[in-house]
């Protein structure tokens, strides 16, 4: 069944908190050609059937109306994957 | 039963006569802590605290509404996020903006499901430590004419508790400056900043003075023997301000 996934990032300007405790952890383990991290979410919505436009479209309002909050995040990509 | 005792289980709705008469209503989400507390809190000012699910949709004729702490929804997306969507909210929306402007109070997530509900500017995100914190806090009261602060001195410093891992307050340089520039700055940290909230903000106000949220917890620290250093009642300022309020006795 076809999935739509909908990735959302921290603002660029919004310092994110466990980004930088992970950037801290990586040269622990030897890690240490990274100089930043920003940890995002990835949402994976199933649909049953075809991804017709209109159900695309209510994909694109739920991240921006629920799985995003405008004034911290950003919704980077919407997109349809076939399995 | 007297005002301030509470059975173990079951519904905390005062089963008697309060002193004021008024009634104030106390939010419960799947995952909400302390809205016996708060109950509690709003019984020892002297109102009547109503029992409301975030399920149903009518506020029972109430005077105002705690939205009390916790971590509704497991703060599964993001704390408040999904809370923000019950039925009960979409009424505390509507009454909150109508020409009634229902007083609300927002305590730690109940601060972030005023955000999330766009009652309030900004937004919360982890502590700059990432650490979940609890401990006494000193805060500033920059605003004392709040449905909810108004019986505080302006510039008072008053001692409550804080307890939060998702309290950094956020929000773009254009808001914040709006802000601190209308006086929407309602209680700020003093002494320390607890979890990296930009300009120490602890709570604000609408423009209406009606809705107040804060990331602290006033209704832990309104009776001597439980609250901050096990004297505090700095916390009872808050629901005797909002009962001053609905009798109309506002500075």
């Amino acid at each position: 069944m076809p999935r739509i996934v909908v990735d959302v990032m921290p603002k660029p300007e919004i310092l994110d908190p466990q980004g930088k405790a992970i950037v801290g952890a990586l040269p622990r383990l030897g890690f240490t050609a990274f100089s930043q991290v920003r940890q995002g979410k990835r949402f994976e919505l199933t649909v049953d059937g075809e991804v017709t436009e209109e159900i695309l479209a209510q994909a694109r309002e739920a991240a921006e109306k629920l799985l995003s909050n405008p004034v911290i995040e950003d919704v980077v990509n919407v997109e349809v994957v076939a399995d | 039963m007297s005002a301030t005792e509470l059975p173990l289980i079951g519904d905390y709705s005062t089963p008697a006569a309060a002193l004021s008469g008024a009634r104030i209503g106390v939010v419960t989400f799947p995952g909400t802590l302390d809205d016996r507390d708060a109950a509690r809190a709003i019984r020892m000012a002297g109102a009547e605290a109503v029992s409301l699910w975030h399920g149903d949709a009518d506020l029972s004729n109430v005077d105002a509404v705690v939205i009390p702490g916790g971590f509704s929804y497991g703060d599964y997306l993001r704390a408040g996020a999904i809370a923000r969507f019950a039925p009960m909210m979409s009424k505390i929306v509507d009454a909150a903006n109508s020409d009634a402007k229902l007083p609300v109070l927002g305590i730690c997530n109940g601060f972030q499901i005023l955000t999330e509900s766009h009652l309030l500017p900004g937004s919360m995100i982890k502590n700059d430590h990432l650490k979940f914190l609890c401990r006494d806090q000193v805060l500033r009261v920059e605003n004392n004419t709040t449905a909810w602060s108004n019986q505080y001195a302006q510039g008072e410093e008053i001692t409550i508790v804080l307890k939060n891992q998702d309290g950094q307050y956020v929000a773009d340089e254009k808001t914040l400056d709006a802000l601190e520039a209308e006086g929407r700055v309602a209680f700020s940290y003093v002494g320390w900043n607890p979890n990296g909230s930009r300009r120490n903000i602890a709570g604000i106000t609408n423009a209406a003075g009606n809705v107040v949220g804060l990331m602290p917890h006033p209704e832990h620290a309104v009776e001597a023997g439980f609250g901050p250093d096990h004297t505090g009642t700095d916390g009872l300022g808050f629901f005797t301000s909002v009962l001053t309020h609905l009798v109309g006795g506002q500075k």
